[in-house]
Order: C-alpha cells, then structure tokens, then sequence
C-alpha cells in the first residue's frame, strides 16, 4: 500500500506515547480475556450442558441427601431414557489447597449420561472390575501427575472417620469439547456406600436424568417433583442448565460484576485513546494541512488518523490476548484447579478484537472528522 | 506578460478578474481584496509585495485553490476554480499548483525521499515512476545525495530545496511561493531565488511569489504592489528595482 510509509512514520513518530497507547490496549484486552474466562468458568456450565439432562436434588438443598429408591420411580417416567446418581465425596488429596472434585458415581449409568466425557473401553472395563477403580479427569491426573495403576489416597473431611480412602487410578477421561470439565475424579458407588456411616446408606445426593427428548424437559421434570411431593424428601428438579446456573449464582451476580468491570474499563480505555489521538492529531494540524494543500482529499486525511488508530488498537490488542493466553493456563494452574474451565475460546478472543477495534475506530473517528474538516487557511495561519 | 489592468478575455494562463475577498472578524467586515484584475502569462515570474495584512497570502491563496473569493473569478489553464466543489478543487490542486512555504512545511517523519514522493502518491504512477521523478525533482534541487536524510538533518535552506522538489515533483502548471527566504539567511536566500530563477528560465516553470524583500522580488520578472486591496503594477523588470526598494 502506497501510504503505509507515511502511516508507519506518523505511527512511530512518538515511540513512548506509541507504547503506552498500546499497553493501555494490551491491559484492557489482557483485563477482557481474564475476565471472560472466569465469568466462562463460574457460567460456563450451564452454557456447556446438555439440553436433553434434568437434575434432581432435595427441595431443602443440594446438601440435604435424597433416597436412592427414587431411582427406578424416576427410570419408570415416561420420557426418561436414562438416570444415574452421583454424591459428593469432599475429599482432601494430600493438602487441602490441592482442591478438585471427587463423586462417588453409578458406573452402570454413568456413560450413557454423559457421553460427552470419554473413557477408553479398556480402562472402563478394568474400572468395573475394581471395587477401589476410581476414574479421573485428564486435566487432574496431569496437575498430579497421576499414571493408570497408581495408588491415590484421599481423606474424608465428611463421611465420619478423618482417615483415608485409598483408590487405584484405572481410567483417564477426556472430554469431547475444549471446555468440557476434565477436574472430576470418580470413583465405585458401591466402594462408596460400603464405607459411609450407617445412617447415609440408601442414599444419594442427587440424580441426573436423560431425557428422550429436550422437548419432555418441563412435563418430566413436574412428573419427578410431583411423585415425591408430600415424602419425607421432596425434590427439586430443573434443567442441567438450570442447575448450572443457580449453582454459579451462589458466587453472586459474577455476571453482572465482570459486564460492570469491563465495561469501566473499555470506557476508561476509550476516553485514553481518544485523548491521545486527539492529541496527536492536533499535533499535526500543520502537516495535515499541507498534504490537503498538495491534493490529499478530506476522506484520505481521515483513512489516516483512523487507520493509525486502528493499527494501534489492533496490535495493542493482539498483544493483550498474547498475554492472556499465555497467562491463563497459569493462573488455572494458581488457583489449583478451584476454577475447571478456563479456556480462552476463539469466540471470546474474536470478541476480544472486536471490542478493541471498536474502541480504536471510536478514539480515531472525532480527532479524524476535526482533521477532514480542517480548513487549510485556518490551519496554515495557526502554524 | 503581466497586467493588471485587463478586465476582459485573454490567452493567459492565470486569468483573474474582479477578485473580492471579505472576511468577517467579530461584527466588522474587513475587505481584503478589492475588485482585483491580473493576468500571468506561462513563464512569468511575479513576486507580490505589500504592507503586512494588505492580502498578498490571501491572494496567493485564491489563486492556489486553497480559499474562495467573496466575488470575481480565477481561471487557470482555462479552468475557471473558484466555484468548483471542495472534492473538485483538491483534485486540481494535486495537478495544477506546487507549493512553496516560508516554514518548508515538510513532514518532520518522512525522509527528503518520501516528503518529495506525497504528490506522486495522488496519482497512478508505478513505483518506479516515482522513483524516477523523484529522484529528478531532489537532482533539479542539488539534493540528489541527500534523499535519506530527514528534515531535522538539514539546513534550512536545505529544507527549502527539498519543499521545491516536492512542489515540483507533479510538474504543476505554477508554482506559488509564500516567503519562500523569509525564514533563510542571505546566503542561502540567494541560493534558493538562483533556484527559482532557474525552474522558471530553464524548466518554463510559471512562479507567483509573495515576498517582503525587495532584494528578493527584484529576481522577479514583473513585481506588483499590493495597496489597499488593489494591485498595483510596481516594476516590469529587475533594473527598476534596486536593493532599497522599489524605484
């Protein structure tokens, strides 16, 4: 392109704004992407879950256990195709930092559920074997260092004795999407309710049901309620995504506190560039001046201030998401696996983009309409 | 030939006729030009003199395309400008004037290269072309060994040279020079008038200068004075100007 030499020139023509301007972009998209990640990881698994999956917990709470009889009532409702049940284990796995999540799981149901988290047929067959198997997800057996065959002993904080549960690694599982949570570890139902305290035998605490068909989801999910309403354990039962949701919605309005974060900080960001193009277009009223003079038509002067705009936007940014990707699989790695999915998606890096090019072509667009209007008289008695 | 008394049609090249320029500064009206008449033949060289604020830049600057006037026309080369669009006068600038300022007015980040190469990136010439020009235009000017150098590694007059390349890169029907010594010494003011002297005797290059120095409007074949908003037609060659002024 003919002009890039003088974009080039007028771009670098102040190396210390040039890379403050684009570190204020690079903070911002870094600061985007971080947030982005985080709002995906508290959010996410609603976003993540299955149209056609109920969950069933206790009306009180997800805490409060429910009977493990509902089962075939559940499996017995027309519209069901499937339901497992899955408890909370809670375990420490030699500090407590060292926090991932641990369910005892119904290995009969467990893979018709979730097909969407796939284990090796040889290693699920050995599991099924193993009254101690325990599966786990691939991004927790890498942060461990487990390999199949290891020995893993985890301590109860919640079922009676403080003493350890000893598992064997027979599995590995990995999810079919990016995103999909890979932190689970699971281990034998049976395992689990030959060592809980009598009084929580025959109990679980919650059931997820698949269903035929998404479009059976409310009619189901009132037939569940319904059947175990007035019990002694009545249920609560709404959609995976649902679940999913409230079950964020227990951090707070993460949502609404990251949308408000990014939000100050764009605008912040916009009102900085914009002053700083504005700067530098006034500048160089003169010089803009006199390229009017020689022939540069009023929409070529603007093409500048808003590709110089542009540009720094667009590398400011990239740079940003730089960043970003490679700081996020450390701070994954810092917050010990409390946070599953932090994946930085291309959606959200094009989102990302997006926003900054927006960001530049709003801070390059006032400062570029002052320059198009310029008169040259005016501008050449003012040098 | 220069006249300033022709009010109907001629062959000249610039052509300007009832020329009225009004500008308005607070409630007042200030008249700057005044029923103004000229005709500058190609080849000519003319220099405008005149008191501070009498409207020698703003002439030049309707003559340049750079203002409308109030009233009156200018036509050049057989195009009359002054109620073309903005879109439209921009254009002909590119084509028809090079200009030539006090302060060099060059972009401080582009090299002597690059200030001269502007115009030729307004039209379609292939990059080799421009080279070409270019490097003609910084030759015709004696800087042909300074194409990398930026404005801030010149002299002053050095940056003058390279502010005539580029006026002259387009091969622009005229040139218009506003000052062009008045921020030089007297050296280099007389290098840069040999310079134009010589664009206008050996190139047939047209030149319209304003200038406050006699010294420097007595190298001007034709030296108009300009009173009260009106022309006035000082000396027709260099013997009747002397360096006190005009006789």
């Amino acid at each position: 392109m003919k002009f890039s030499q003088l974009i080039l020139a007028n771009l670098f023509r102040k190396k210390v704004r040039l890379l403050l301007t684009l570190g204020c972009f690079a903070v911002a998209l870094f600061l985007f992407a971080f947030l982005a990640v985080v709002k995906k990881a508290f959010t996410g698994g609603a976003d993540l879950a299955s149209a056609n999956r109920l969950v069933t917990i206790n009306r009180v709470s997800i805490i409060q256990p429910i009977p493990l009889s509902y089962r075939d009532k559940i499996a017995r409702i027309p519209g069901v195709e499937s339901v497992t049940h899955d408890n909370w284990f809670g375990g420490v796995y030699q500090d407590e930092k060292n926090f991932f999540p641990q369910f005892a799981i119904d290995p009969e149901k467990q893979r018709k559920v979730f097909p969407e988290l796939i284990v090796p047929e040889d290693q699920w067959n050995n599991f099924l074997k193993d009254r101690q198997g325990a599966i786990a997800g691939a991004r927790t057996a890498k942060r461990f260092g487990w390999k199949i065959g290891d020995r893993i002993p985890i301590k109860t904080t919640i079922y009676g004795t403080n003493s350890a549960w000893e598992f064997v690694i027979d599995g590995i599982y990995h999810g079919k999407r990016p995103e999909d949570d890979e932190t689970q570890f699971w281990f034998q139902w049976d395992y689990f309710e030959e060592r809980v305290p009598e009084r929580l035998k025959g109990l679980t605490g919650w059931y997820t049901v698949k269903l035929t068909s998404p479009d059976d989801a409310l009619r189901v999910a009132k037939t569940i309620d319904a059947e175990f309403a007035n019990s002694p354990y009545e249920t609560k039962t709404e959609t995976e995504s649902a679940f999913a949701a409230s079950w964020a919605k227990q951090f707070g309005n993460i949502e609404f506190l990251i949308l408000t974060i990014g939000t100050v900080v764009f605008f912040t960001l916009l009102l900085v560039t914009g002053n700083t193009m504005a700067i530098s277009v006034r500048e160089r009223t003169g010089e803009l001046a006199i390229l009017k003079a020689i022939g540069f038509k009023d929409h070529s002067v603007l093409f500048f201030v808003l590709t110089e705009a542009l540009a720094i936007a667009l590398v400011g940014g990239l740079l940003g998401l730089a960043l970003a990707i490679l700081a996020i699989p450390a701070l994954g790695a810092a917050l010990n696996g409390l946070l599953p999915n932090l994946v930085l998606s291309k959606s959200m890096i094009a989102v990302g983009l997006g926003f900054a090019l927006v960001v530049g072509a709003a801070s390059g667009l006032l400062p570029g309409i002052g320059a198009m209007r310029l008169r040259v008289v005016d501008a050449m008695r003012r040098i | 030939m220069v006249s300033v008394d022709n009010n109907g049609n001629s062959s000249s090249l610039v052509q300007v006729r009832g020329l009225n320029k009004t500008y308005r500064r607070g409630g007042e009206q200030i008249q700057v030009l005044q029923g103004l008449n000229l005709d500058v033949d190609k080849g000519d060289f003319v220099a405008f003199m005149g008191p501070s604020g009498s409207g020698k830049t703003t002439l030049l600057n309707l003559l340049g395309g750079l203002d409308v006037p109030t009233a009156g026309t200018v036509s050049v080369a057989g195009d009359e400008i002054t109620h073309m669009s903005s879109g439209k006068l921009t254009e002909w600038r590119a084509r028809h004037v090079g200009f030539v300022f006090q302060m060099y007015n060059l972009i401080p980040v582009l090299t002597a290269y690059q200030n001269v190469e502007l115009p030729l990136l307004l039209t379609r010439l292939s990059n080799s072309k421009r080279r070409q020009h270019v490097e003609t235009a910084l030759s015709i000017v004696g800087l042909a060994e300074r194409i990398h150098h930026f404005p801030r590694q010149l002299s002053g007059g050095q940056e003058q040279r390279v502010a005539i390349a580029r006026a002259i890169v387009s091969d622009p029907t005229f040139l218009l020079c506003d000052e062009p010594t008045g921020d030089l010494d007297r050296k280099s003011a007389d290098e840069i008038m040999a310079l134009i002297e010589e664009l206008v005797s050996q190139h047939g290059k047209t030149v319209l200068m304003v200038t406050h120095d006699p010294v420097v409007a007595a190298r001007a074949h034709t030296t108009l004075h300009l009173e009260k908003g009106v022309l006035v037609e000082a000396s027709k060659s260099r013997q009747n100007v002397t360096a006190g002024g005009v006789a």
